[in-house]
């Protein structure tokens, strides 16, 4: 209503776009990042790492770094076998070595660690270590992994033929995963008058925020208390993880995450650097800070992607999908790190139905090992979500080619209907509300579609190039519900902590941590909503685990659908509280009263009304009789559903037939996230994913050369668009909330990732494929197009 | 190794440091000074996240040796708001959102603050080029732009209204 868009307003609430409360610091320099952090005593650690992808270790000369002056230590494995941290466990449930044992099994990998005085000395003393090394042959192609005599890179697993997911099939198998009917699924694609298959591969990229990894780990032995200032998404889980290994009880270790310069889900797992540091500071009695460098970065934290699609679409003559079938080839690099739901080894690959309604599918992924980086899961994937958006957005297009159908007929032909939610899945999802056709018709009628179908049309009988890509995507975040959703054991609620001073400010804490998403804003604005004080002064904090309530960290996009729910849900349990104080204020029946934004009035005596700093007052010194003083409330939220918002998005590209660049003509992209909190901030989150989507379709990669050498990991090479070569974005949107979510909000973080690059992808395609270029894969570079350009014979 | 004293002036202050040879402006800034502002995103001087402003010159500091700096006039991100509040450019990212995790910020602003003197009323696609040295992972750029057009707006504001 139009009061309460008001009253919103006013307190800084739902649906504002409030400016933020993390800037006043940021734009002042005044941020506190890890690396800002110095500690009395402090010194400074830095790897020895490998040069070669696969090799035995014949023996580590520590002698002349150690001799060094300003040189503390020189860790390798053998100092921590005793400590049973030479390895450490992976989210995905496997183990990686945290410094190599006794061979390496990627290029990068953590050797040793230098402790010295200061990153300069320390750096002198790692290139005074000497590695004697035995070379092995390297493995870096999947699709060789499995063959009969495929090199062994995980020595440790021999014998095992029970993994973590699956039964393992041979020495460098880690799962295989399949959800769907597959007999149905045979039987359909049997039947079905027409069928394509496409092959297509996701690349590896990474998600390469700006701040790279590290940590300040510093270890009381006075008090035998560790605490440790590390860049962590999910400080919480480090925690319980670190108390784990180390035997110390979660108590005394004082984990936290301080400002940290972007995640894009880098940043969820622990990493050799941080465990080492925080043994070394445990070994030497002082603070050890680790700082990663940017290729380091690049070339040995969690990369994204790398899954080798195979999909199939079985539909009638006009275009109706009656079936799909995808098989994925999945790289995991040399130990499965991938971060996910435990029960979930290929994440939420299975949403790949995609907005369509596809009674029947089978989907089946078979990770692998090889000698690259571990990880697989992040750079806003929503666990596969980006990868499986790929596929069926692609084979959506490749069944429209082959059919000679329009791209955008297609997909009304075959969209969820608005009435058909919740939607269950057949690959198992549930999803919960949304309103495709009106979405993608409004992107439509917005860019003229039809026009510029015409245009193309034109353009192609004048010998220029271009392409029109669409995504109508369907997003899964919110991570989840506790049945079937836990990291390491424990369930994926989150959680949210509420306190009412006295004189009607506030100080909120959440189980989840902001990489600069605005949490600082946003949960004081469903506050201000919920409880009726004002947002500018509510303190929000997240990231400290003495303090903040346990919660399972941001990624996924899940803050909002989950520590939003739980912040919303304390705030009315608060609500509740002082409605039973006013009614005690106000000498009448809790049930006389009625909510009136910003405190209570007696219904139907519109002139006898309280309000909240009031009632916050008088919970310290007037309560009812039997009621505990105070105003304040927990809530932990175990949601029931994920959130499945989406998004149409149209691309318009020109390429240059004679060099194979592209221009990004325009691009348009409408996202429906259910309520949103602040459009302001909304429109930030797309125009970044958006971003990153135009990095990864248009030119990152991390190829590896045939002997496991990591290429173009450094700014030299991989591609991050700086404003130049970055679109111009147009955004759009449409509201259809979430029925299970407390304010109907569903995440949205990661959709214009997801979406984005299918979209850009598509673009490309659609401009080739009239030529008979069949699918294309990523990255669509100048040299790429041009390779497809010139095999056409198209630039002559 | 001998260490070099340079005498520095930051953000209006003399300031004496005692350093190696090859010691790179932006450790003596943040370690040594505890100027954290500006921020490492590289080794290989792309990002523009150490970006200060150096004797009238935007710099990546990463990419600069401090022995290099004696009697420079250095302003860093710290030293840009005024006795009367925040500079301009601060509040313009401020209000248009030019901001996410805010690690790029500081380059970002001590660039729009020298590229805003060489060009004070530049169009969109100027900014786009005035400020390729600098990458950002999170805005996705637009709201940047519109940040340094609405300072430049604001900053030019007074001049207008004297010269009416």
């Amino acid at each position: 209503t139009a009061d309460e868009l008001e009253r919103n307003e006013r307190l800084g609430g739902v649906g504002c776009r409030r400016r933020r409360a993390e800037d006043a610091r940021f734009i002042q320099g005044k941020g506190n990042y890890v690396d800002d952090i110095q500690l009395p005593g402090m010194v400074y650690g830095d790897f020895v790492r490998s040069p070669h992808a696969h090799a035995r270790i014949k023996a580590i000369h520590k002698d002349k770094a150690l001799a060094m002056p300003g040189v503390h230590a020189v860790l390798t494995a053998e100092d921590l076998a005793p400590l049973g941290l030479h390895w450490m466990p992976t989210l995905a449930g496997d183990k990686q070595m945290v410094l190599a044992d006794g061979k390496v099994c990627f290029q990068n990998q953590e050797v040793a660690m230098v402790i010295a005085d200061d990153r300069y000395i320390a750096a002198d003393a790692i290139e005074m270590v000497e590695v004697e090394y035995e070379e092995l042959p390297a493995l870096v192609d999947p699709h060789r992994a499995m063959d009969d005599d495929a090199v062994v890179i995980r020595d440790d697993l021999e014998g095992q033929t029970e993994g973590a997911h699956s039964k393992r099939i041979h020495h460098n198998h880690v799962f295989t995963w399949d959800v769907g009917d597959a007999e149905a699924t045979d039987r359909v694609f049997s039947e079905a008058a027409v069928t394509v298959k496409q092959d297509m591969l996701y690349p590896r990229v990474h998600p390469c925020p700006l701040e790279t990894c590290g940590c300040v780990a510093s270890f009381d032995k006075v008090k035998g208390e560790l605490t440790v200032h590390l860049t962590s998404q999910a400080p919480h889980v480090v925690r319980t993880v670190f108390s784990t290994l180390s035997g110390i009880p979660e108590s005394k270790v004082h984990i936290n995450a301080p400002d940290i310069g972007g995640g894009f889900g880098n940043k969820v797992g622990v990493y050799p650097g941080y465990v080492v540091a925080t043994v070394a500071s445990i070994v030497l009695g002082r603070p050890v800070k680790w700082i990663e460098d940017r290729i380091e970065n690049l070339s040995t934290t969690a990369f994204a992607r790398d899954y080798h699609m195979t999909g199939e679409l079985a539909a009638t003559e006009d275009g109706r999908i009656l079936g799909l079938r995808a098989y994925v080839l999945a790289d995991h690099g040399a130990f499965d790190a991938c971060a996910d739901p435990s029960k979930w080894p290929a994440g939420f690959f299975n949403i790949c139905t995609g907005s369509y309604d596809i009674k029947t599918a089978y989907a089946r992924v078979d990770g692998v090992y090889t000698n690259k980086t571990p990880g697989g899961v992040a750079y806003r994937c929503s666990f596969r979500v980006t990868e499986a958006c790929y596929f069926i957005e692609r084979m959506i297009d490749v069944l429209a080619v082959k059919l000679g159908m329009d791209k955008a007929e297609i997909r009304m032909k075959n969209f969820i209907q608005p009435e058909q939610f919740p939607y269950q899945s057949a690959l198992g999802w549930e999803y919960d509300s949304g309103d495709y056709p009106t979405a993608l018709q409004q992107v439509m009628d917005a860019c003229d579609y039809q026009g510029l179908r015409r245009e193309q049309r034109e353009k192609r009988e004048r010998g220029e190039i271009m392409g029109i890509g669409l995504c109508t995507f369907t997003e899964i975040v919110g991570a989840g519900p506790t049945r079937n959703c836990d990291i390491l054991g424990v369930g994926m609620f989150d959680s949210a902590e509420i306190r009412v001073h006295p004189t009607g400010s506030v100080i909120a804490r959440m189980g989840t941590k902001t990489q600069g998403q605005g949490h600082e804003t946003t949960y004081g604005q469903i506050i201000a909503s919920e409880i009726g004080l004002p947002s500018e002064n509510i303190i929000i904090e997240e990231g400290n685990t003495d303090t903040a309530p346990y919660g399972l960290g941001t990624y996924g996009s899940r803050s909002t659908p989950v520590a939003g729910a739980a912040t919303a849900r304390a705030a009315r349990k608060i609500r509740d509280k002082a409605q039973k104080i006013a009614a005690h204020l106000m000498e009448v029946s809790e049930d006389d009263l009625e909510w009136t934004g910003e405190g209570f009035r007696v219904k139907g005596v519109p002139d006898q009304v309280t309000d909240m700093p009031k009632i916050a007052w008088a919970a310290y010194n007037n309560v009812p009789e039997g009621m505990e003083p105070g105003l304040e409330a927990v809530d932990y939220y175990d949601p029931p559903n994920m959130t499945y918002p989406f998004g149409a998005y149209l691309c318009v590209v020109d390429i240059d037939r004679y060099t194979g660049e592209t221009a990004i003509r325009r691009f348009y992209a409408l996202d429906d996230c259910g309520t949103r909190i602040n459009p302001m901030i909304i429109e930030g989150q797309v125009h970044g994913g958006l971003c990153e989507a135009f990095a990864v379709a248009m030119g990152q990669e991390l190829p590896y050369d045939g002997a496991g050498n990591i290429q173009g990991a450094s700014l030299m090479d991989y591609f991050l668009p700086t404003m130049v070569e970055t679109p111009y974005w147009e955004l759009d949107h449409t509201v259809t909330p979430s029925p299970h979510h407390p304010i109907g909000a569903k995440g949205v973080g990661e959709s214009s990732h997801v979406g984005g690059i299918p979209c850009f992808s598509n673009a490309i395609n659609d401009a080739l494929e009239q030529f008979g270029s069949g699918h294309v894969n990523m990255p669509h570079n100048a040299y790429r197009v041009w390779q497809t350009l010139h095999a056409l014979k198209l630039d002559q | 190794m001998g260490k070099h004293a340079v005498t520095v002036t930051i953000n209006g202050q003399s300031t004496d440091v005692a350093v190696d040879s090859r010691e790179l402006l932006i450790h003596t800034l943040r370690d040594r000074l505890r100027l954290t502002g500006a921020h490492i995103g590289c080794e290989t001087s792309h990002c523009g996240a150490c970006t200060v402003d150096l004797d009238g010159a935007s710099v990546k500091s990463c990419t600069v040796l401090t022995a290099q700096c004696q009697g420079a006039d250095i302003r860093t991100v710290e030293g840009l708001a005024g006795a009367d509040g925040l500079h301009p450019l601060q509040e313009a990212f401020f209000q248009e959102h030019g901001l996410q995790c805010g690690f790029c910020t500081p380059g970002m602003l001590m660039r729009a603050y020298r590229f805003l003197q060489e060009n004070p009323s530049p169009t969109a696609e100027e900014i786009r080029h005035g400020m390729a040295g600098n990458l950002c992972r999170c805005t996705g750029y637009q709201n940047i732009i519109n940040a340094v057009q609405a300072a430049s707006g604001k900053m030019n504001q007074p001049e207008a209204e004297s010269a009416e």
